[in-house]
């Protein structure tokens, strides 16, 4: 009997099914669980029922979406957001979960951190209370956001019930052209196909361009899965994954570290498996890319213009919601703020490149800089990047989901335009009646410059003929 | 939770798309206990002015006895915050109609006994038609997939297993817990499997 083919995706699920219900339903054996301080309904529910947390030793909790940028001392912008911080850490303590607090030197966003710390390893099963739990499968791993009943569920017996999703494929060859990234590569797909075109389908990443994406870049196409619609979305390990992994505190060594090597060569789509869908996109086709509406598909290249009086009602209440005249030019859209950060946007290559953009200039609008971990500040510092973006007029503050989701304080105002290296453009994700740019972060560094919408690549031709 | 098979109640049009989950509950509202109910957070800044007046014109406040919630393409979609579910059931909504849902958001629908009903685009654009701005008596039957509406039957899809499980009121906790022996099965025999994949596999770590 000949095996039949599998994807990448197909190899995670069968590693992991503990149970297989007649209907379909699977139960699935969860490796990594990840918390943040979103989880008190879950531990309530945990609590109602007297359960403890089956796998304490698998389970993380780190405290982001609340967590202040500027002063720690006091534990959180009001009473309400302490609270929040301070029950994620009460629930770790009483459960035994390894926390990584506010005040520990490795905090930071979840997404961050976990790969960070090599809690994220190929080929295992990631949850988290969070949808960009997707960014996680940058690494070969089944990684998807639950809801609080799950995350409880996981709690309490470490395994998932899933229904599998459709295998889909997006293969991306040829080189970015310069000036364009991950970010640019993602909104252009979710542009293409739509907010919900993966919807049902586990997503796998292949190609020359995406082979040739770092880690940190990997980690931005699979974060904005979910984007699209997508349960998830992954990428086959090869030595780019295996050096990160390398070394990381928590990453397997010895002989562990030989046998996951062993297991993680398999990890590849069999040449003979089959797709539910198979897209192809040219990278020579990836344009700097900005949103101009409410939904990350609402995405155009920087040389565009945007859609026309003609077009559909919903494109048009996004233009008004977004301040925008119909048909003309995007670049020179006048922002009023910046935001680098969030799990999307916030790794060292991507302070790096909004750096390079901005060293020795002066930005002419403010705005924020919060990296995606305290270890990526620390480097950040130690590299010097920390200055450019003070001088160039920007806040350089501590780690956490900060100004993409505002829930610590971090507030884009009303009305005020924010180009942002973050993941959704909804309405008012940045604040009550916040209008929001999603872009790569060199691009936010160039309109911060400028001070509006701008094209960032005339502006690395100079940089790089200096 | 309780499971149920048949609705009957008072539907009410939100014809857009895209009506993602930070529109659906804003993050700000996020750190109540749910004790204190949800229902007064849904679709709080599309729904209440920024002086916390509810719009008269925003159709839930027009009809706030409603039950089901017809909607165009996208429902759901974004951040996986099941607060977003606690918001429309709190406010009394058992069904939402639609073409298409978020995927975490259609689960953790399930997982509270809220209906994620998806019809076609052309059955949601006749049912919104024939809302208009006000509201009819609507009923739901989870076993045949069907919805009686303003004298149309429109069928739904639903995903078997999310069927029954609505219709059992099933709890994962509990459906899970009659499985502690295969788990420990899988338990022990990934444990040789995979002696990599527990964090701290090797000596050193911390």
């Amino acid at each position: 009997m000949t095996v039949p083919a599998r994807t990448l995706f197909d190899k995670l699920w069968d590693a992991h099914v503990v149970h297989r219900r007649d209907d379909g339903a699977t139960l699935l054996w969860v490796d990594r669980h990840l918390v943040h301080e979103g989880a008190h309904h879950a531990f309530r529910k945990l609590d109602a029922r007297g359960l403890p947390v089956a796998a304490p030793e698998l389970t993380t909790a780190v405290v982001d979406h609340y967590a202040p940028t500027r002063d720690r001392r006091a534990g959180g912008a009001t009473p309400a957001i302490r609270g929040m911080i301070e029950t994620l850490t009460a629930n770790a303590h009483r459960h035994g979960i390894r926390l990584i607090g506010l005040n520990d030197r490795r905090q930071g966003i979840v997404h961050v951190v976990g790969p960070e710390q090599g809690l994220t390893l190929p080929g295992l099963l990631i949850t988290c209370g969070d949808s960009h739990t997707s960014t996680h499968g940058a690494f070969g791993a089944f990684a998807f956001g639950i809801g609080a009943t799950e995350v409880a569920h996981v709690l309490a017996s470490q395994t998932i019930w899933q229904v599998k999703p459709k295998r889909m494929r997006i293969t991306v060859d040829g080189a970015l052209p310069p000036g364009t990234t991950a970010k640019d590569m993602a909104l252009s797909w979710i542009a293409r196909l739509g907010a919900d075109g993966a919807r049902g389908h586990a997503i796998e990443y292949a190609g020359s361009a995406v082979r040739a994406l770092s880690m940190d870049g990997r980690m931005t196409l699979c974060n904005l899965s979910i984007e699209g619609g997508a349960r998830c979305g992954l990428i086959a390990p090869d030595d780019t994954t295996i050096d990160y992994v390398a070394g990381r505190p928590l990453a397997p060594r010895g002989p562990a570290w030989d046998q996951a090597l062993a297991a993680w060569a398999d990890l590849v789509s069999d040449a003979a498996a089959v797709f539910d869908r198979d897209i192809g996109l040219d990278a020579a086709d990836v344009a700097p890319t900005v949103t101009w509406g409410t939904s990350p598909d609402q995405a155009l290249p920087i040389t565009a213009t945007l859609p026309g009086a003609d077009a559909p009602e919903s494109a048009r209440a996004a233009l008004d919601y977004m301040g925008l005249s119909p048909g003309r030019p995007i670049a020179g859209t006048p922002v009023d703020q910046v935001f680098i950060g969030s799990c999307t946007n916030a790794r060292i290559e991507d302070l790096r490149a909004a750096a390079a953009i901005l060293a020795g200039r002066k930005a002419a609008v403010g705005g924020l800089v919060s990296p995606g971990s305290m270890l990526v500040k620390q480097q950040a510092e130690e590299e010097g990047l920390d200055r450019i973006f003070i001088e160039a007029g920007l806040d350089w503050v501590a780690s956490g989901c900060s100004m993409c989701v505002g829930m610590n304080g971090d507030l884009v105002p009303p009305g005020h335009r924010c180009a942002s290296t973050t993941n959704r453009n909804f309405r008012g994700r940045q604040g009550p009646g916040a209008r929001t740019h999603l872009m790569s972060p060199a691009m936010v560094a160039a309109a911060a410059l400028t001070g509006a919408l701008t094209d960032v690549r005339p502006l690395l031709a100079e940089r790089g003929a200096r | 939770m309780s499971g149920w098979r048949r609705h009957r109640g008072r539907a009410v049009g939100l014809p857009l798309e895209g009506i993602d989950t930070d529109q659906l509950i804003p993050a700000r509202f996020m750190s109540a206990p749910r004790a204190d109910g949800y229902g007064r957070f849904l679709l709080h800044d599309l729904r209440v002015d920024p002086n916390g007046t509810p719009l008269p014109d925003f159709p839930l406040n027009r009809q706030p006895d409603a039950s089901v919630l017809v909607v165009r393409r996208n429902f759901g979609g974004g951040s996986s915050r099941e607060a977003a579910v606690y918001a429309l059931q709190d406010f009394g909504i058992r069904a939402v109609i639609g073409s298409s849902f978020g995927d975490i958001f259609a689960g953790n629908a399930i997982n509270n006994g809220l209906l994620p009903a998806q019809v076609s685009d052309a059955a949601a654009t006749a049912l919104l038609d024939a809302l208009g701005d006000g509201t009819a008596d609507v009923a739901i039957d989870l076993e045949n997939g069907t919805i009686v509406l303003a004298g149309m039957t429109v069928t739904f899809t639903l995903d078997p297993v999310r069927r029954t499980k609505l219709i059992n009121g099933w709890d994962d906790i509990d459906l899970t817990a009659s499985l502690a022996e295969e788990i420990r099965a899988f338990r022990g025999r990934d444990a040789t499997a995979r002696p990599w994949a527990v964090p701290d596999a090797g000596p050193g770590a911390t």
